[in-house]
């Protein structure tokens, strides 16, 4: 869990006064504070730690990261979740 | 040299590794602090293809195996109580406490999840405002800022059932502790890519006038390592201590002072137990008193669980480097990543789980079935 991931902004927005945005790992998609890095936009790309990015980093390195922790299998159990996207349970 | 062939940047790798034998003289002990970046090294078999005479032993940088006995004994307390959801990041759930983990607790019908962000956790605390919710959360100076930011949220918007159980340990004190043993063997320090991209590297500069070791920031791929291990036995030869930044491309000196800001607005440094090393004095982070109203401990009234750890489990040796984790007689055999003695063998970044992956060929032939 100490891992950190480039991934892809893919969009942002404002709420409660907190910047979010879902940002793309590979296939999987996540929802990530961005407020730690206000000079990320739209199309950049960060690395994120439990779903917080902490840096802003270029897309070479980001794809080289990212292909070397892919190599070694540790993407799954980083971004595993028993509650994303689930509902209210009643 | 078995893996490296793997890596589309063999070339360059190998030019380091020969740079390497021609700038070493003598032998060397390096210690790289982070468990990612001890992943990417047995991965790659970084450590076997270095010059004889420089090793690698591995440091405390797993923040599930550091997390004490106790705190896990607190957590499998919390989470049996009914109405609470306990929830947590997935290397926890197999750790073993004193008596039972948070796995069999939610066998038997514990509401244990996981989670990889605890922003979540706050998202199931606001729709099921009818269960105490508490976040069990671990982690270095990496983690700690998104912890605090999920309670800063959680005391803005008034969420009463929301809660942390928190043990958060920092790096800088467990290498002065390391640094401080009379059996201390390492020379030079891989510091943690991550940790000081949120921290910056100033604090390491303390380090530096205390102990004179000299200490280079490194990122988790191949080249990344190996250059850092270069620039360390450049260092080292050369007779220079200092701290030097390989992993420019995320960590700067200053670090990440937003991150920085939140964490010092809900957390504060106190003394912290480690497993396997024992007390290390203001090593960790609990909740400033302004959030003890979130402060699952407190809550919960599990202030004063205590718990002895395991005499088998060599880990404590394992994570100050100085024992490799084939060095235990139960590697591999009585303790395996599914029936773990220790939180070595749990974590996947765990040094033992690492060696169980990538070197069990280092199980002697007579126990390896």
């Amino acid at each position: 869990m100490c891992l950190a991931i480039p991934g892809k902004i893919v969009s942002s927005e404002m709420h409660n006064g907190i910047r979010v945005g879902r940002v793309q790992f590979g296939g999987i998609t996540r929802e990530t504070c961005l407020d730690f890095v206000p000079e990320a936009s739209v199309g950049d790309y960060v690395i994120v730690h439990v779903g917080f990015a902490i840096s802003r980093v270029d897309r070479e390195e980001a794809e080289r990261s990212y292909e070397v922790l892919e190599s070694m299998g540790l993407l799954k159990g980083e971004l595993e979740s028993d509650l994303e996207g689930a509902e209210a349970e009643k | 040299m078995k893996y490296l062939d793997e890596y589309r940047n063999e070339e360059i790798a190998r030019g380091i590794v020969a740079e390497l034998g021609r700038r070493a003289t003598k032998p060397w002990v390096l210690m790289e602090i982070c468990g990612g970046q001890t992943h990417t090294l047995m991965r790659y078999g970084i450590d076997e293809m270095l010059p004889a005479g420089i090793e690698l032993v591995h440091g405390p940088g797993c923040p599930v195996c550091v997390t004490s006995l106790e705190t896990i004994d607190k957590a499998t307390e919390i989470a049996s109580r009914p109405g609470v959801t306990l929830i947590s990041y997935g290397d926890m759930l197999r750790v073993p406490g004193s008596r039972t983990d948070l796995f069999h607790v939610k066998a038997k019908g514990g509401d244990v999840r996981v989670v990889y962000s605890p922003t979540e956790a706050l998202k199931f605390a606001r729709a099921n405002p009818g269960r105490k919710v508490v976040f069990f959360a671990v982690g270095f100076e990496t983690t700690a800022p998104a912890n605090a930011m999920a309670v800063w949220q959680a005391k803005r918007e008034g969420l009463a059932n929301f809660s942390m159980l928190a043990s958060h340990v920092l790096v800088p004190p467990a290498i002065r502790a390391l640094l401080s043993s009379p059996r201390n063997r390492v020379q030079g320090f891989i510091g943690p890519g991550h940790v000081c991209t949120v921290m910056g590297y100033r604090e390491y500069q303390d380090l530096i006038r205390e102990f004179r070791v000299p200490i280079v920031v490194g990122g988790f791929e191949p080249l990344d390592l190996l250059e850092a291990i270069l620039m360390l036995v450049t260092q080292l030869e050369e007779g220079r201590a200092e701290v030097e930044n390989q992993y420019v491309r995320s960590v700067t000196y200053e670090g990440n002072l937003l991150a920085q800001k939140v964490l010092a607005e809900v957390f504060e440094v106190c003394d912290r137990k480690w497993r396997g090393i024992g007390g290390i004095p203001e090593s960790g982070l609990s909740l400033r008193e302004e959030y003890a109203e979130f402060d699952a401990d407190r809550i919960f009234g599990t202030e004063g669980v205590t718990a002895d750890e395991p005499a088998e489990c060599i880990s404590a040796e394992v994570l100050q480097g100085l024992k490799k984790p084939t060095d235990c007689s139960a590697f591999g055999t009585r303790c395996t990543p599914e029936n773990p003695l220790g939180a070595p063998m749990v974590s996947s970044e765990g040094a033992c789980a690492a060696y169980y992956r990538y070197r069990r060929h280092a199980i002697p032939a007579t126990v390896n079935r």
